[in-house]
């Protein structure tokens, strides 16, 4: 779990999931256009290709090639770890 | 000086030339024999004195693998403006176009980017003014 936690305390990683959230099935081309319009993440195509393996280790994205193509894609199966863990609904709520 | 002339880099110059009249509606402009390949250049209708567009022989050995990094990455090669990016990407797909991206709203523009069947991806934009 500790990949979990340190893929999603960096803000730059944490936009770009929000952009797959948006529009899954992404190109690498497509999520840095985001990020630099959207977001102004200025970021070379370098960083952000090594914050989407530091995702893909971390399984929170999955990456599908298609032909001759690659596209991210978003998998929220390791958030639903913490919530598991630390429920949010329950005896308390 | 002005920019009179850009390229893309086609595997087959006669699909090529199919693809971009026909599916994208560019007009030829010239069509001149060149020893094994042709000169070919394409213009707009909606700008047939403007710049042109030149289908050009991908053969050079670097360019294949540059045009398939490219394309792994979803890079487009250029990108033409077009009035309404929704209508053409709609109109564009209905034709079996392939977009490797919808349009998306970067707030500056709206862009889509498709396959162009000859080993390029190329991007179409609508700018959006500023009210």
């Amino acid at each position: 779990m500790d990949h979990v936690y340190r893929a999603i305390a960096d803000p730059t990683r944490r936009a770009i999931l929000d952009e797959l959230v948006d529009r899954d099935g992404q190109s690498l081309f497509e999520i840095c256009a985001r990020l630099t319009m959207k977001h102004g993440i200025g970021s070379s195509r370098q960083a952000i290709s090594q914050h989407l393996e530091i995702l893909e280790a971390a399984g929170l994205i999955e990456v599908r090639r298609e032909g001759r193509y690659k596209f991210h894609w978003f998998n929220g199966e390791p958030l639903r770890a913490i919530t598991r863990r630390w429920p949010t609904t329950g005896k308390r709520s | 000086m002005r920019i009179n002339l850009t390229s893309v880099p086609v595997d087959d110059q006669e699909k090529a030339l199919r693809f971009y009249t026909q599916t994208l509606g560019f007009e030829m402009k010239h069509d001149i024999p060149m020893g094994q390949h042709r000169w070919i250049t394409l213009v707009s209708p909606e700008d047939p004195s403007g710049a042109e567009l030149c289908l050009e022989p991908d053969e050079h050995p670097a360019v294949k693998p540059f045009k398939e990094a490219l394309v792994e990455d979803g890079i487009p090669f250029t990108s033409f403006a077009v009035q309404d990016v929704e209508a053409e990407h709609k109109r564009l797909e209905a034709l079996g176009v392939r977009f490797t991206q919808p349009p998306v709203d970067y707030g500056m523009a709206i862009a889509a980017v498709f396959d162009d069947t000859c080993g390029n991806l190329i991007q179409i934009a609508t700018e959006v003014k500023a009210s």
